[in-house]
């Protein structure tokens, strides 16, 4: 089954049909907790796309050794432990975007994007598609945060990744930079990119 | 190469494998981040000290004072500064928790007669284009040069003489609270700092 996997079409899935956050609706802790920027939504993307990729390739190859009945508490020992090291090198090397994303990089583990992928793919498949699907997924779930992170600093702060181009006291939607803006431009964002994926497709 | 199969023994030694190697590699890891994630800590006190102090010579983090107080649950930090052995004003960590999501941290400067220097933000959760406007330099220029005995730290809705930012006027008040319990804690402490030189 693995072999006979298009790889180019493993890899746009998580893209496209099957995009973690507009068509899938998973991972949503950190998608409406932390875009309040376009640059925090970046961040939080790269930061579960590593995570993701590290997690696929070591539950890809240790897949045969684990017992079924205990795969669920390996598997989150994996992400944990993955987890984990990004947040003590991300503290280390970027402080900054450290502090920006506070929480949710040990929520990171919660995701259930990583241990659905990790369950639903990785444990199934060969390493090179799990590596494959681990990129499309995280590509796609980073694209979504930081699309989603964009318009809301757009609308509510006037800027674009910290670069202002209204002026400096102009009124903006603050309503979008506030928790209630995420879930109204998140669904907006999944209607819109829903209507245009099903129409290509067609 | 079939799956192992889930026997007490075989799910026992599959975890305790999986845990062992997690926990060594987190080691591994914790060690070598532990000097930079120390080093990128200092950077920023030592950058915030630079922001917030008059021009000094001397290394403030070396003659750090902690003072014990009621108002907050850790010891208070004070960085005394010199200017060739000449005191010329101290750093203190001010906090409240009355912001609008939690913990203010602030970082005010004083000068000798107690007058506000600068001030940067340490930590905050605040709401982002909102209550974030604190670590702004509009917003902070009220406090400078201001002096809290005579400068009434109080948001203006309150009788005070600070402007408070639009849409985060709980935000402005757990700020100004900071910078009372600041200066409060430096005036209280100034006889420590200035004789806090070490030769």
């Amino acid at each position: 089954m693995a072999e006979a996997l298009n790889q180019k079409q493993n890899f746009f899935k998580g893209i496209i049909k099957e995009n973690p956050v507009f068509v899938m609706l998973l991972g949503m802790c950190p998608a409406l907790g932390v875009t309040s920027s376009a640059f925090n939504g970046l961040g939080m993307g790269v930061a579960t796309l590593f995570v993701l990729l590290m997690s696929n390739i070591v539950v890809s190859l240790i897949k045969k050794q684990i017992p079924s009945k205990v795969r669920i508490p390996a598997f989150i020992i994996v992400i944990a432990s993955f987890v984990t090291i990004v947040e003590m090198v991300l503290e280390a090397f970027i402080p900054f975007l450290y502090e920006q994303l506070g929480i949710f990089i040990p929520l990171i583990v919660v995701n259930c994007l990583i241990l659905g992928r990790a369950e639903a793919f990785a444990s199934k498949n060969n390493l090179w598609s799990s590596i494959v699907d681990a990129l499309g997924m995280g590509i796609g779930f980073t694209i979504a945060l930081t699309a989603l992170g964009a318009v809301r600093e757009i609308l509510g702060n006037g800027s674009i990744f910290d670069f202002k181009f209204i002026a400096e006291d102009a009124n903006t939607f603050i309503l979008f930079i506030l928790p209630p803006g995420a879930f109204i431009a998140l669904a907006y964002l999944a209607y819109l990119f829903n209507k245009i994926s099903t129409k290509t497709a067609n | 190469m079939s799956k192992k199969e889930s026997t007490f023994l075989n799910m026992v030694v599959t975890l305790f494998v999986i845990t062992i190697v997690a926990g060594l590699s987190l080691g591994f890891v914790n060690q070598i981040t532990l000097a930079p994630k120390a080093k990128a800590k200092l950077e920023k006190k030592v950058n915030g000290l630079k922001q917030v102090l008059p021009t000094f010579t001397n290394n403030p983090v070396e003659i750090v004072q902690l003072i014990k107080s009621e108002k907050a649950k850790d010891s208070i930090e004070m960085y005394p500064a010199f200017n060739n052995n000449e005191f010329v004003g101290a750093a203190v960590i001010g906090s409240s928790e009355k912001g609008f999501s939690g913990l203010i941290k602030i970082m005010v400067g004083f000068k000798p007669n107690g007058d506000v220097h600068n001030i940067v933000v340490l930590e905050q959760k605040e709401t982002p284009g909102l209550g974030t406007k604190i670590k702004d330099d509009k917003f902070k220029q009220q406090y400078r040069d201001k002096n809290p005995s005579t400068f009434n730290l109080k948001v203006k809705k309150d009788g005070g003489e600070v402007d408070a930012l639009t849409g985060a006027t709980i935000t402005t008040r757990a700020f100004s609270e900071a910078v009372k319990m600041a200066y409060d804690q430096f005036m209280a402490n100034k006889e420590v700092l200035t004789q806090a030189k070490i030769n």
